[in-house]
């Protein structure tokens, strides 16, 4: 505790749109489109073919590897299995569903008693963990399971991160809120599994409501602690969360469990509880759909695979998007098609007016360091950029980019308004593809 | 493709989708706003001239670097205002006498030699205004023309026939006496020099008011003020180790190069470290100029030296990233 990482910035919350807002249950769409790929690493491979008969739970894609599940969050019947555009801006393989409305449940979903959870090994909640789908839920979608089973005997410290720093979005803040004990329920899993008598839940402290929430939910002597930090961008990010609750850097290039830290998202823990507890495997998740256009903000708890379309319906907008993203303004992903749909990873959809436009035509450095004093890891994005525009890979490689986590604070604060994010990605990309040849 | 019930034109692009308020223009213009006591001060303590002087840099400022732009068909940026605290601060680091015709030679050579031949703004070696001053040095005697406070009036707009001279604080302190002003006047502003550069106490202001607006940092001017002000303390000429220092840190050109020179983002350091060590070397160069050199004022070169400087000092700033391994950060 107690300590505040390097750099970041303050951008304008805008939480206050929907974080008093009760999640309402979206109306279920009449089609769910469901990506086969929703986690980092390999992608799912259809279990289903056109015309067969789906119901809620149902596992509709699997594979091995680094991989989740996924499942059917509606019953009624595969209508297609085709390419379709994916919330990442590339078209991927979908399961495409036609609801019945019937909401029949699938027979693998059966809720378990505390004590045959309390019976359960940390191996047996890991592969149960593994069938549900779990991924993690604050947008890196790694596969939960894995997270889990490569940590048992490494991880001394789990951290639940609800720390949610983006701009608008207020999903985690709402589930901690309305679900606080879930959430701790979840944690308590994970501990389980890890062995572990201690547990964190880092927050900003601008959710005074959702900290207070949780505070009041801890037993004593459950070992759980709830951390208040303090609102900076990127406070979410892992790297950062865990360098705020334990001083711990984590190595360049490694992961958190090279520190004995594991971070799962508050929604993630939630849904560990819901596996674990009542057999439901990862079909919806809490949607803030916000922006500075929308009419009515509103946090929904919305089935996988619901378009983005329905949900612009079903929170209406006073003029035409400029923009419409999946997750918050500062990392998420600008959409160009509305057919897309929500996957396990997208905790909002942002829509912004035309007044969020700024220049990027002839923008001209001006040195003034800001960058520098707001980068998160360290690095040098002004010298990042030049190296880029050089061209150079070596000094590409030597400028650090590939530490870079694109939270995008420096290209928040250049007055220049440099694309500096979008060069990294660029940059990132020369690297990448320079190091395949070498190795084959 | 799948059919959406709404169409609309949406814009991609890479993350992220907000920004900050601060622009280079709203930059620019805070750091004309904090120049704007000093300046007027100037016209207070020198009389018209003083505006009108600033005035025609200024002009001649913007109207060279759009003539830039149009004749090589660039983009013309004039209006993020660089070009206009160019032309400020050009006209800060002249006497007040100087020749109109001077000066817009002296904006010419900053303008298009210094920054439009190296690529425009940020991309700048040397600091144009004070490049543009070493260049008008080329009129020495025009340059150094020092008038007494309070003698211009109106008719000095036009004419510089009957002005009366006095020595700068510095030229005193360069024969090793102290100036035969108070150290009050000097740091109000009530002494002979530049045209910006005698109030320290109205620059002061100006700066605390871009440290407010988080425009710059205190980095560079603590580093650069602490260093000339330890120095004269330690090697005093003369009996009175304090009353030398002040006149040393007010009596001339410091505060203004520390404060408004030194810091300009262009040809300053971006890394913390980078920013210290420039500082420190700026008020080394600056004492050994003025005690040692046939010249005064050191400020001006000192900041020109270290300008050149940047991209070496730069590579020692620069941070230990996140997470680097133990070995790499304690090399560093």
């Amino acid at each position: 505790m107690a300590f505040s990482f390097f750099g970041g910035v303050h951008p304008k919350e805008n939480k206050f749109y929907t974080c008093d807002k009760q999640t309402e249950v979206f109306p279920e769409p009449d089609v769910i489109v469901i990506p086969m790929s929703q986690n980092i690493g390999a992608p799912c491979m259809p279990l289903v073919k056109k015309g067969d008969p789906v119901t809620v739970g149902q596992k509709i894609g699997d594979n091995q590897g680094l991989c989740a599940p996924i499942h059917s969050s509606v019953s009624g019947t595969v209508k297609a299995v085709e390419m379709r555009p994916h919330n990442t801006g590339t078209n991927v393989m979908s399961v495409v569903i036609q609801n019945d409305h019937l909401d029949t449940l699938c027979e693998t979903v059966k809720p378990r008693t505390q004590e045959e959870v309390d019976a359960l090994s940390p191996m047996e909640l890991v592969d149960i963990i593994h069938e549900g789908g779990l991924v993690g839920m604050g947008g890196a979608t790694f596969p939960t399971h894995v997270k889990l089973s490569g940590g048992i005997g490494k991880v001394d410290t789990v951290i639940i991160n609800a720390g949610e720093c983006e701009p608008y979005i207020t999903a985690d803040d709402r589930l901690c809120r309305e679900h606080p004990d879930e959430v701790i329920s979840g944690l308590k899993v994970i501990m389980k599994i890890f062995g572990l008598k201690e547990g964190h839940i880092g927050i900003e402290d601008n959710k005074p409501e959702a900290i207070k929430i949780l505070k009041s939910n801890l037993i004593n002597g459950d070992g759980i602690s709830v951390d208040a930090l303090p609102a900076k961008y990127p406070q979410g990010a892992e790297k950062q969360l865990i360098y705020a609750i334990t001083g711990r850097e984590v190595p360049s290039g490694g992961l958190p469990a090279a520190v004995g830290c594991a971070v799962f998202n508050a929604a993630t823990a939630k849904a560990i509880h819901d596996v674990v507890y009542k057999g439901m495997p990862l079909i919806s998740r809490i949607v803030t759909v916000s922006g500075d256009i929308v009419m009515e903000p509103k946090n929904l708890l919305v089935p996988i695979g619901t378009s983005f379309d329905d949900l612009l319906g079903a929170v209406g907008h006073s003029e035409n998007p400029y923009k419409v993203l999946s997750g918050g303004p500062m990392m998420g992903v600008a959409q160009y098609d509305l057919s897309v749909t929500t996957t396990k990873g997208v905790n909002a959809v942002t829509i912004l007016g035309h007044k969020n436009r700024y220049a990027v035509e002839d923008v001209r450095c001006l040195r003034c360091g800001k960058c520098i004093d707001a980068c998160p890891m360290h690095l040098m994005p002004v010298l990042m950029y030049k190296a880029l525009q050089d061209g150079d890979v070596d000094g590409l490689k030597a400028s650090n980019m590939m530490d870079c986590i694109e939270c995008g604070c420096c290209a928040y604060t250049c007055p220049a308004s440099v694309p500096l994010v979008h060069g990294f990605r660029v940059g990132k990309q020369l690297i990448r593809s320079a190091a395949q040849p070498a190795k084959k | 493709m799948a059919k959406m019930k709404y169409f609309y034109e949406l814009t991609i692009s890479s993350s992220p989708h907000m920004h900050s308020p601060v622009t280079t223009q709203t930059i620019m213009r805070d750091v004309l706003i904090a120049l704007l006591p000093a300046w007027i001060a100037s016209i207070y303590f020198f009389g018209p001239r003083a505006f009108t002087v600033a005035v025609v840099s200024m002009a001649a400022c913007v109207f060279f670097e759009w003539l830039w732009c149009r004749l090589m068909k660039q983009h013309c940026k004039v209006y993020d205002l660089s070009a206009c605290v160019t032309g400020l601060l050009l006209a800060f680091v002249c006497p007040v006498t100087i020749p109109y015709w001077t000066i817009i030679l002296g904006d010419l050579f900053a303008i298009i030699l210094v920054k439009m031949l190296f690529g425009g703004l940020g991309c700048n070696i040397v600091n144009p205004a004070l490049a543009g001053r070493a260049f008008m040095f080329s009129w020495p005697v025009l340059m150094s023309t020092w008038v007494k406070v309070g003698f211009q009036n109106a008719a000095g707009v036009l004419s510089t026939a009957d002005i009366v001279t006095s020595a700068t604080p510095l030229a005193n302190m360069h024969q090793g006496a102290m100036p035969d002003v108070s150290i009050g006047q000097m740091f109000l502003g009530n002494v002979g020099g530049c045209l910006g550069e005698t109030s320290a106490l109205l620059l002061l202001v100006g700066f605390a008011y871009l440290l407010y607006r988080k425009v710059l940092t205190a980095r560079i001017p603590v580093a650069y003020i602490g260093t000339v002000a330890v120095l004269a303390f330690l090697f005093p000429l003369g009996n009175d180790r304090i009353a030398w220092m002040a006149a040393q840190l007010f009596g001339g050109g410091l505060m203004l190069g520390a404060l408004f020179m030194a810091t300009d983002y262009v040809t300053s350091p971006v890394t913390k470290l980078g920013q210290i060590i420039y500082g420190v070397g700026c008020g080394v160069i600056t004492i050994l100029i003025r005690y040692f050199g046939g010249y005064n004022e050191g400020v001006s070169y000192a900041i020109l030296i270290m300008n050149c400087c940047v991209v070496l000092l730069d590579r020692i700033g620069r941070p230990v990233k996140f997470g680097a391994p133990k070995k790499e950060a304690e090399k560093k």
